[in-house]
């Protein structure tokens, strides 16, 4: 039995420029529960972005709410560019979430830069962002977010920037990263099989304004890795099955 | 700082490139010399009037003279402080204006139109200006050196603060961090280079201001003996001027391009 972690409620969102109104969200009702791995795919400009910038309280609904099991529930978000500071070495561009919530401490740096070392990149600590290649930077992107500690995981296509072959390796690592430290999270992506090969279960959005379409359940156990989902005889079963539903 | 060579091949292309760097390093000075000398030559062999044009030799006669009667340190000296003044002022209160309209980005918006027109104003204009509100004495020349490299300044770090804001600012906004702290992790450190390149243009605008000013009112300094020799048709003590403000300026200059080798380090 799972418990819910937080539950939209008739949300809907609408930006306005000076040429008008856009109904990014409409009457959104969802649930993303604790421990899992949802994947959220729609088209491009669906209000995908919209949605974790809701949950992220960087935009109020216009209406409905979004509700959290726990008031503090801690979230960490990782944009689409990975945002690194070029001035900042690697080891100071992890830090920098720590360093303005004041929670730098000799345990919490030890543990940011374990996670460094423990995925690959302790060698680079002292390099600069501009040393590192697409695929580096985005996992140090995720560290940066990682080493805040929070209990939901918020990704907004991670990996549309990469080319084909890193994507499949770093969303093979991503993966291994997020189950390893018992994390949820939330990744939207425009990527079928990416979100087959990553989640739990995959909310399906329409076009804009974005409603739930359809949340489908992803049966592989968790001890696959993407890849080897990648090779599952129902992986094309659900690519299908998303691919319809994404047709207008 | 030699690099280690790592093959055969690889020394023999440092070999190349610090051959090419000697080339050019020897063919700078060559340009230098065959100025001189055809100057030199050209007032000797009466090509043309060295009264009118001077020539090296007359030039550097006169620099020596002003050594031996004491006034050169004196003109030099007025002239550098005035400049340094002008410079660290304008800069200094530049960068505290753009960071000032970045903090507040309604007050920029308010006076973005004055700050283009200021920008594109001739400030040499205001000259006259100044001299009846400041009086004639150093402190005008001075004021005239701010002014020139203020705005400037402002909007060159402006622009630097601005572009450096832009996308990280919701990068920031993910991590919770407050107005202060994003400028004191992402603007400031991401604008340096702009405001490095702002001293640069701002260390040539200065010299521009304080000559200025001098050739207005002044009793001492480079641009008073610029004018002076003018007025007096002493050609050879205009050309000497000339030639210690190059120096001075390429000094001041390459003081500052040293500076943002150590900075970008
Ligand atoms: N700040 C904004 N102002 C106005 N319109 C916006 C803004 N942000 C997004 N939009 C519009 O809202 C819609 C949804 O955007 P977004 O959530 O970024 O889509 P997605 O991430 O699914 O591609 C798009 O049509 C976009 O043009
Ligand atoms: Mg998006």
């Amino acid at each position: 039995m799972q418990s819910e972690l937080l539950t939209f409620s008739d949300v809907s969102l609408s930006y306005y420029t000076v040429e008008g109104e856009t109904t990014a969200i409409q009457n959104l009702n969802m649930t993303v529960n604790d421990g899992e791995f949802l994947a959220i795919v729609g088209p491009s400009g669906c209000g995908k972005t919209t949605v974790l910038s809701l949950i992220m309280g960087l935009l109020k609904p216009s209406k409905g709410s979004i509700r959290f099991s726990a008031p503090d529930l801690r979230l960490g978000y990782m944009l689409q560019r990975d945002h690194l500071l070029d001035h900042r070495t690697v080891e100071k561009n992890v830090l920098l979430g720590l360093e303005v919530q004041h929670r730098l401490t000799e345990e919490s740096r030890a543990r940011a830069i374990g996670l460094l070392d423990r995925y690959g990149l302790g060698s680079f600590r002292t390099y600069k962002p501009a040393q590192l290649s697409g695929g580096m930077r985005q996992k140090v992107a995720l560290i940066r977010t990682l080493a805040l500690e929070p209990d939901l995981l918020l990704l907004d296509e991670p990996f549309s920037a990469l080319d084909y072959q890193t994507r499949l390796n770093l969303s093979d690592e991503v993966y291994r990263i997020i189950r390893g430290e018992h994390k949820s999270a939330i990744l939207v992506t425009h990527d079928i099989s990416e979100a087959v090969s990553m989640a739990d279960r995959v909310a399906v959005f329409s076009a804009r304004p974005a409603r739930l379409k359809e949340m489908i359940n992803i049966g592989f156990p968790a001890v696959l890795s993407p890849l080897e989902r990648r090779k599952q005889p129902d992986f094309h079963d659900y690519f299908d099955r998303i691919w319809k539903e994404l047709q207008p | 700082m030699k690099r280690q060579a790592v093959s055969n091949a690889h020394a023999a292309y440092l070999r190349r490139i610090r051959r090419d760097a000697r080339t050019v390093r020897l063919l700078r000075i060559a340009l230098l010399l065959g100025f001189l000398l055809l100057w030199e030559l050209g007032a000797d062999l009466r090509w043309f009037d060295p009264f009118i044009l001077s020539s090296p030799s007359r030039a550097f006669g006169t620099i020596a003279r002003l050594y031996r009667d004491g006034s050169l340190w004196l003109h030099i000296g007025t002239t550098l402080l005035e400049t340094v003044l002008g410079f660290l002022l304008g800069t200094v209160l530049g960068a505290l204006l753009a960071v000032l309209l970045w903090w507040m980005p309604r007050l920029n918006r308010i006076l973005d139109p004055y700050l283009v027109v200021l920008n594109a104003l001739p400030k040499i204009a205001l000259g006259p200006v100044l001299i009846v509100w400041i009086g004639a004495g150093m402190a005008s020349i001075v004021v005239m050196g701010v002014l020139v490299s203020l705005i400037v300044t402002t909007v060159t770090v402006l622009n630097g603060f601005l572009a450096a804001t832009d996308e990280k600012q919701l990068l920031m906004r993910t991590l919770g961090a407050t107005k202060l702290q994003t400028f004191c992790k992402v603007v400031l450190p991401g604008g340096v280079p702009d405001l490095i390149s702002a001293l640069k243009i701002s260390v040539g605008m200065s010299w521009v201001g304080v000559i200025v000013g001098e050739y207005l009112v002044s009793k001492a300094g480079l641009g008073y003996l610029i004018v002076y020799g003018g007025q007096v048709f002493k050609l050879d003590l205009v050309m000497a001027s000339v030639i210690i403000l190059c120096v001075l300026a390429a000094l001041m200059y390459y003081a500052v391009a040293f500076l943002e080798k150590k900075v970008r380090r």
